[in-house]
């Protein structure tokens, strides 16, 4: 057991390691856009003294390693600081929009994985038959289109002419929770076409490579019935690396929506972070990339903790 | 559990006839099994013996109406009590597989599911064909654990596979396939990876189960001896076809057919002692200790002098160190401490540090030719290299001498030289890692189980071949095998290892007469002989002296 503790101690130090080179790299990336928020906001008319008085006045004249350890700083305190263009608390101007993200996540999530799962189980236990083939071209050509695409052409069919769901995920205000999932699941249901695909032939091919084990034979000559065979004696064993896509692909909803939040009009993490970049607002396109990072580093960790469980080796040591 | 009142020891169980199956080599298929006849009456134990290919896991398979990928049974009938097996529906086979006719594979280690605890993979079979309840399953499971000698029956059903050793694992799946109290149980070469010590129990509890149940088995082994222990009748194969079948007793004593005479011959095979050496010996490792990665130490303390132009044999269990003292003396493990010696000159620990002409002379070759060769090299450049590598051979010379070296292993230059290691055979290829070997001019060559990967025939033929090279080129061996008739066949001189230790060293007459170390003993008296009642005969002997209070050492892997 010690050694398990050892591992997921080694995973987060890593994982926090992982974390602070980001935050410089993050720092460093928007250190290089070109453009300047003080005259940005002040316009062309602007005199340079005025433009420098402004830039005193937000800070910006001081050398980037101050700036970066006292957003470092801040940020280890839990203060996100304040947006430069509306100066209001970031923490604040973020916290809700991170919240509609991961409920949109969330959502996709609980459609896409049991989805790809329960496909990617049945095309190996149907290998080669028209269902595989068929299961196999559908998802290929979902994941071929561009998120865009897929997100236009659902909003043609569901919304404008089967009107069936609203083209808008409009969930701001006081509104239920039926209300808030009907208006997602267009979006959901996009981003699970786009991540379903991946998940499910990895599904497929963990189990099926297993198939030619000794211990498959062994239940097939002990008459265990095909479905049985699959899902108790190959997926077990194939959990590692479907764990894994299916993290990298919960990762890829959270921090990947950009184009389908924008498509939607959701208002998301990826359409603030969309929005601050063109504002200049430096302060919150660090903090918003900061928390997608995060999430990215968390979900792997995740994938690797679930990983060393599933390995009955690593949990039941000799 | 079905009424098996109504049917008694003797009626027909199992019946083949004019089995042809295919398999599927490179887009084609191919008959692998050429029409054979099999019977099989309740309670009786059939060998199937041969060489690999010759069919007797694909027939034994059959049997369970089963054919692995790349398979496919073509022709004849299978039938079990009554029930075409080759009609019978995918549904019909299912629940005759596991109920009514289980299966023993080779390797326990890689037939469990590594993703679940023994027990439940034992009573998975009860449960689903609805022979017992979850409880009632466990309990028999641990019964039958009892009765199969496994230390602790109550609670190692409940550990994963890989908490148990590959002896024990061997009779956890037994017990696995007496589950269901089948009527047939196919045993697919169920000691094949065990050392000699742990075979003896895994035999002892097979046969004692298959006796008690009278059940019918089908016992396939590539080893007479180990069948003859077995089996009531024998069936030799060869190439997919019946060579003789017959009682177990007629076949070892009155063999009609000569494929089978050499079968028996195979350990017949004796050198002549050489004389001991005066000289200092050309190889020598003083108190070497060793481990893996700073961890628990695999050789402690070992001692081994190797005189020149002779064969040391180095034998013992896996995990004893044998193939530890090897990568100590090769350099590639540098020892925590004590010193190798070559010609009486200390080398350095580790190979990196050892010159060229230190390299050359000792040289190995090991267990798996398959794996030892690189399959995108021709013969011509595999032998070639260490030419080049140590003597600086180049164009004519190296080619000559690649051709003078083929000569000398018994290969047509002419034929096989421009060859891919793909288009050999395993003693072929075990021949070609010799010729690389011999080709650095070495005065030690280490053999580390050269001969366990192959068939009893092609491994005495190989065997016969290490010793004409010494007899003509005056090599030493350092030969390290599990095997204790490989070692009487050619040893002069032998070293019994046991955790790492050296229990005994001495001449090969010395060694093999006992008495002697406890463990020499016992490693001797479980190599099978040929001969019908062997295993009895041992068994009782050896409850005896424990019923006298004599202490009788027993395997590490109980």
């Amino acid at each position: 057991m010690s050694k398990i503790v050892k591992m997921v101690a080694q995973r987060l130090a890593l994982g926090l390691l992982t974390l602070f080179t980001v935050s410089l790299i993050i720092f460093l990336g928007v250190q290089l856009l070109p453009g300047d928020l003080a005259q940005a906001i002040l316009g062309q008319s602007a005199t340079p003294e005025t433009v420098a008085a402004f830039r005193r006045e937000l800070g910006l004249d001081l050398p980037a390693y101050v700036r970066y350890f006292d957003w470092l700083g801040g940020m280890l305190q839990g203060d996100f600081g304040h947006s430069l263009a509306n100066k209001r608390e970031i923490s604040e101007l973020i916290g809700q929009r991170l919240l509609n993200t991961l409920f949109l996540a969330g959502v996709a999530a609980a459609i896409a994985v049991p989805l790809a799962l329960i496909l990617g189980i049945m095309a190996a236990l149907y290998r080669n038959t028209l269902f595989d083939r068929a299961i196999n071209v559908a998802t290929l050509t979902s994941i071929s289109f561009p998120e865009f695409f897929v997100a236009y052409i659902l909003i043609m069919l569901l919304a404008i002419k089967m009107r069936w769901l609203p083209g808008i995920s409009n969930i701001s205000g006081e509104i239920d929770l039926a209300e808030r999932l009907y208006r997602v699941v267009l979006p959901a249901l996009t981003l699970t076409l786009v991540v379903v695909a991946h998940m499910m032939r990895m599904t497929r091919a963990a189990i099926i490579n297993l198939l030619a084990s000794p211990y498959i034979e062994m239940a097939m000559l002990k008459g265990v019935p095909r479905w049985r065979i699959i899902t108790h004696h190959a997926l077990p064993n194939a959990l590692s690396p479907i764990i894994n896509v299916v993290v990298i692909n919960l990762a890829y909803l959270v921090v990947g929506v950009v184009v389908v939040e924008v498509v939607f009009v959701y208002p998301g993490l990826g359409q603030l972070l969309v929005d601050s970049v063109s504002k200049r607002d430096m302060p919150v396109v660090q903090a918003s990339a900061l928390i997608f990072a995060a999430t990215y580093i968390l979900l792997n960790l995740t994938a690797d903790l679930l990983s060393i469980l599933s390995n009955p080796r690593l949990l039941h040591p000799r | 559990m079905k009424s098996k009142a109504a049917r008694t020891r003797g009626d027909l169980l199992l019946e083949m006839r004019g089995l042809r199956i295919e398999g599927q080599s490179s887009d084609a298929w191919q008959e692998i099994v050429h029409g054979v006849d099999l019977t099989l009456r309740r309670g009786e134990v059939l060998g199937l013996i041969g060489e690999s290919g010759a069919g007797k896991s694909t027939i034994g398979i059959a049997g369970m109406g089963f054919a692995r990928p790349g398979c496919r049974i073509t022709g004849g009938s299978i039938v079990f009590d009554g029930i075409d097996l080759r009609k019978a529906s995918a549904e019909t086979l299912r629940r005759l597989r596991g109920s009514r006719i289980a299966y023993v594979a080779q390797s326990a280690a890689a037939a469990f599911n590594p993703a679940h605890r023994l027990i439940d993979q034992y009573a998975e079979t009860a449960v689903l064909h609805g022979i017992s309840s979850r409880g009632a399953a466990e309990r028999d499971g641990r019964a039958l654990f009892k009765r199969l000698r496994l230390p602790d029956p109550d609670r190692i059903g409940e550990r994963y596979p890989h908490q148990v050793s590959g002896g024990q694992l061997q009779r956890a799946m037994v017990a696995m396939a007496m589950a269901c109290r089948p009527d047939l149980i196919v045993f697919d070469e169920p000691t094949t990876a065990l050392d000699v010590t742990t075979q003896i129990e895994v035999l002892a509890a097979i046969q004692s189960v298959v006796r008690e149940f009278h059940t019918a088995a089908i016992y396939i082994s590539h080893d007479l001896a180990v069948v003859a222990q077995m089996a009531d009748r024998i069936m030799v194969l060869r190439h997919g076809n019946l060579v003789e079948e017959g009682t177990a007793s007629r076949l070892i004593e009155a063999p009609q057919q000569d494929y089978t005479r050499r079968l028996l011959a195979v350990r017949g095979h004796r050198k002549d002692e050489a004389a001991p050496t005066v000289d200092a010996p050309v190889l020598e490792i003083r108190g070497v200790s060793a481990s893996y990665g700073g961890g628990v130490k695999v050789l402690e303390d070992v001692s081994i002098k190797v005189g020149r132009g002779r064969t040391v044999a180095v034998v013992g269990e896996s995990g004893s160190g044998k193939s530890t003292t090897a990568r100590v003396i090769t350099g590639l493990l540098p020892p925590l401490a004590g010193e190798v010696l070559f010609n009486g000159e200390v080398l350095p620990p580790a190979c990196g540090k050892r010159s060229r002409d230190q390299l050359r002379h000792i040289q190995m070759i090991y267990q798996m030719p398959d794996v030892a060769l690189n399959p995108r090299q021709r013969i011509r450049d595999i032998i070639g290299r260490p030419l080049t590598f140590y003597l600086g051979m180049t164009g004519k010379t190296r080619d000559t001498r690649v051709r003078e070296l083929l000569h000398l292993i018994e290969l047509d230059p002419d034929e096989y030289i421009d060859r891919f290691p793909g288009e050999l055979s395993g003693g072929q290829k075990q021949r070609i890692c010799i010729a690389r070997a011999l080709a650095a001019e070495p005065e030690v060559i280490i053999c580390d189980e050269v001969t366990s990967a192959l068939d009893q025939l092609v491994a005495e033929e190989i065997l016969k071949l290490l010793q004409r090279l010494q007899n003509e080129l005056g090599v030493t061996y350092l030969f390290i095998t599990h095997d204790l008739a490989t070692v009487k066949a050619i040893a002069d001189e032998i070293v019994v290892m046991l955790r790492g230790r050296v229990v005994q060293q001495g001449g090969r007459q010395e060694v093999l007469t006992p008495p002697n170390h406890p463990y020499t003993d016992l490693l001797l008296s479980s190599v099978p002989e040929m001969q019908v009642g062997w295993l009895e005969a041992l068994l009782a002997d050896r409850a005896a002296r424990k019923a006298r209070g004599e202490a009788v050492m027993e395997s590490a892997d109980q």
